[in-house]
């Protein structure tokens, strides 16, 4: 067990995209019961150090690892199918239909009910979507495919987003 | 009266000393210190058996002051000078503070924080608020007959960097040692959660007389963690107040023009309010004496229904921010186990049924509102002090207000989000926008807004010696580094030269060291105190702690270790031992220093073996 093993690895994980994600949080606070600073507060400045550089590793990990998105694209850039979102902004015409609808629909709603039936149907498309990742992931281990929707459910993931502002927006 | 306490110089510590360290509660109506006494959290009552501080101080010419429950006696007849819940303006600027007409103060504008001018000359709330905290560290020295070795002060979770290190030059000016700030709905959770054995998902819901803070806690075997937090820093039990006020004077066809009348209108309200607590009507009574007909005696009826309506727009506001809260944290109302409530505010009927139908439970009362941040506080305060006994707990804190940095058009990139756990550290990559550009200015700011103008900003500083490159080539990482105190430095490097530039952030409104020296040097806390004997004292405890904490993880781990690292830490211990004999605090340091560092590479191995140990536990219980 080193610091710079990677996060499957320091939680003792398989590497893999599907998880548990209660054991993943079950081992997080095992692992910081032992490394957070708070447990070293008698024991000087240099532990007080290691201490924290162990605990960042491990809240780094656990960040990637809890988020399936992230998983899946930390997934992809071990195997050397990085991400690089920025760069790679060539998507299929029929999702960018599909996200011009959404975003048509957003803009068009204007109750509460509206906005919620809207949400769901993001938040359907993304289980779903996430499934497809899982077989791509687990089952057929195509790096570079799973890579391409891991980008295009970061669009998704940001519609979602704009859609919780919206929802926030009319509770207020 | 409190004995003086006569130990020997030189003598043999007690082997069984303990620091003593306390919880503050720092609240905007009222404050509170607790302690750890025998194994147990408790309140520390003043000489006449109240544990309550009023959080009011009260200015009279030639620098006399009252505080507490005999400055809020005077409020209504001395209101300029009679300062109350100046939590609220901790940290902020006079345009923050919306409702600054409604107040009796002589407020003044000043750089960063506003100030309040009274007949004792003017008067930061920071130097308030170091008063009640002063006296409060008083009251604990009296107790233990002993002077602190530190404090853990609460502050409400959505209190910005600004209000924080607001509070913390507070505690400083008082002459306390800051442990470390924590938020109050965590330090409740500590309490509840200690005294009840719980174990889950909670939400402790926080509504006390100035700030409504919202917090989502996961607790297991003596751990807490802290999911998610929100609230508004500018909501509770004095917008109740006020409210009820203006609708009163509405009724009743009248206005209040003076200080000393709108004083005593919010004062009958507040009385009303806790009288519709119990019961189901009360009588707002208020004499004016200014106003648009004159002097007069208001007397307004108001039944617990009317009065329910009139809180209603302020009840809905701690729903919407529940309900923003649980999509934050990704989780539903259903995986909540239980509701913890704290704050005076709560007492309520109208927010009980509201949190109540939210959840569709009734939320937990059975600790008391007003001491539970108190005695949390003090639990985790004897844990970082390094008692022992303590080290079963372990608190998971995140940060409450994501950290960014200014980009192009005057936009927010988030570096780190709201609720990530600390300690954390993440980077980001930047490059130039102009051919040959040498420097690059680093704004840091925080909140949760897109535009900088509508975030708070904390720090600036630049990056210079940059080689010239055309645009675009230069390739510069700035990492945000977070520690478990949840104070924030920043670091930019480019990273083909390698030249860098750092700070760490300490908002520009808190009060800068120079100003808090002089008001130390002013202030009365630490005029007796014989700094050089203190110095000594803390540094023979802290000699001691690392003597017993060496000795206890070579008991635990020494097989980790050859006969000759162990002979290289004995030699150090035993100088160590040398030196605490002797008065010289500087020697002690150094053998203590000493000591630290030939125990560098053990500590490590140490917690090597912890975390394998974590993992191996698991995959036990796994199979």
């Amino acid at each position: 067990m080193r610091i710079d093993s990677d996060d499957f690895e320091l939680f003792g994980l398989p590497r893999q995209f599907e998880q548990d994600i209660a054991a993943i949080d079950a081992r997080w606070r095992t692992l910081l019961a032992e490394s957070h600073p708070d447990r070293f507060v008698s024991e000087g400045e240099h532990a007080q150090r290691l201490a924290m550089q162990w605990s960042v590793r491990i809240n780094e990990a656990h960040r990637r690892l809890k988020d399936p998105l992230a998983r899946a694209a930390y997934l992809c850039e071990l195997h050397g199918a990085p991400i690089h979102a920025e760069d790679n902004t060539a998507m299929p015409g029929s999702f960018l239909m599909q996200q011009m609808e959404w975003r048509e629909s957003l803009e068009e709603a204007s109750t509460l009910a509206e906005v919620k039936v809207l949400a769901s149907a993001v938040a359907a498309h993304s289980k779903h979507a996430l499934g497809d990742l899982r077989r791509l992931l687990d089952d057929k281990h195509d790096y570079a495919a799973a890579a391409q929707q891991v980008r295009s459910l970061m669009f998704v993931e940001r519609f979602a987003s704009d859609v919780d502002h919206r929802l926030e927006a009319l509770e207020q | 009266m409190a004995l003086l306490q006569i130990s020997e110089p030189g003598g043999a510590p007690d082997p069984h000393q303990r620091r003593i360290a306390v919880g503050i509660d720092l609240g905007t109506t009222h404050s509170l210190v607790a302690a750890v006494r025998h194994g147990v959290a408790e309140c520390l009552p003043d000489s006449a058996g109240r544990v309550i501080l009023p959080s009011a101080v009260r200015y009279l010419p030639n620098g006399r002051r009252q505080i507490g429950s005999d400055a809020l006696a005077e409020a209504a007849a001395d209101p300029h000078n009679t300062l109350v819940s100046v939590k609220r303006f901790m940290g902020r600027g006079l345009a923050d503070i919306a409702d600054r007409s409604r107040l009796p103060y002589d407020f003044i504008e000043a750089p960063g924080m506003v100030q309040i001018r009274t007949v004792d000359g003017i008067k930061s709330p920071v130097e308030v608020s170091a008063e009640i905290l002063a006296t409060l560290r008083q009251r604990a020295e009296d107790t233990f007959d002993d002077e602190l070795f530190g404090a853990v002060v609460t502050v409400p979770a959505y209190f910005d960097d600004a209000q924080r290190q607001a509070t913390k030059d507070a505690a400083q000016l008082a002459g306390l040692n800051v442990l470390r700030l924590i938020n109050e709905p965590t330090a409740a959770a500590i309490a509840y959660g200690l005294e009840n054995g719980s174990e889950g998902l909670y939400a402790v819901f926080d509504l006390g007389g100035g700030t409504f803070d919202i917090s989502l806690l996961r607790l297991s075997a003596g751990v807490f963690e802290v999911v998610a937090t929100g609230g508004d820093s500018a909501l509770g039990g004095d917008d109740f107040d006020h409210a009820l006020a203006d609708w009163a004077l509405a009724q009743a066809g009248l206005s209040a023009e003076s200080p000393q009348d709108k004083r005593a209108m919010l004062v009958a309200a507040r009385a009303a309010k806790e009288k519709l607590s119990s019961a189901d009507h009360a009588t707002l009574a208020c004499p004016i004496s200014s106003g648009n007909r004159g002097p007069t005696e208001l007397s307004v009826r108001v039944t617990r229904d009317q009065y329910d309506a009139i809180a209603l727009h302020l009840v809905s506001r701690t729903v919407a921010i529940l309900r923003k809260l649980l999509r934050d944290a990704k989780t539903d109302k259903s995986a909540v186990q239980g509701v913890v409530m704290v704050g005076g505010s709560t007492r309520m009927p109208a927010v009980q049924t509201a949190v109540a139908d939210f959840f569709g439970k009734a939320p937990l009362n059975n600790l008391n509102p007003d001491e539970v941040v108190a005695l949390g506080a003090a639990l985790h305060a004897n844990t970082l002090a390094g008692n022992a006994g303590a080290e079963e707990m372990l608190l998971l804190d995140v940060i409450p207000l994501s950290l960014g940095l200014e980009t192009m058009g005057g936009l927010v990139e988030r570096i780190i989000p709201r609720n990530s756990s600390i300690p954390t550290a993440r980077a980001q990559d930047f490059t130039t926008f102009k051919d040959g550009q040498t420097a690059l200015a680093i704004h840091v700011v925080q909140g949760e807004r897109e535009l900088v103008s509508d975030c708070r900003s904390l720090a600036r500083f630049e990056l210079r010696g940059i080689p010239p490159m055309a645009a675009g080539a230069a390739r510069i990482r700035v990492s945000f580094t977070v520690d478990a105190d949840g104070m924030l430095s920043v670091a930019a490097r480019e990273e083909g030269s390698g030249v860098e530039a750092s700070i760490a952030v300490k908002p520009s409104y808190g009060l800068a060291d120079e100003d808090i020296a002089r008001m130390l040097r002013e202030s009365f806390t630490t005029a007796e105190v014989d700094m050089k004997e203190r110095a000594l004292r803390e540094s023979r405890v802290e000699a001691e702690r690392m003597t017993l904490a060496t000795r206890a993880a070579l008991a635990a781990d020494g097989d980790l270790l050859d006969a000759q690292d162990i002979a290289a830490i004995e030699v150090m211990l035993g100088r160590v031992e040398a030196a605490r004999q002797g008065i010289d605090h500087h020697a002690i340091d150094d053998a203590v220093e000493a000591l630290a560092n030939s125990t560098e590479g053990f500590a490590a191995h140490r917690m090597n073996r912890g975390i394998r140990k974590a993992l191996a536990g698991r995959r036990v219980t796994e199979v």
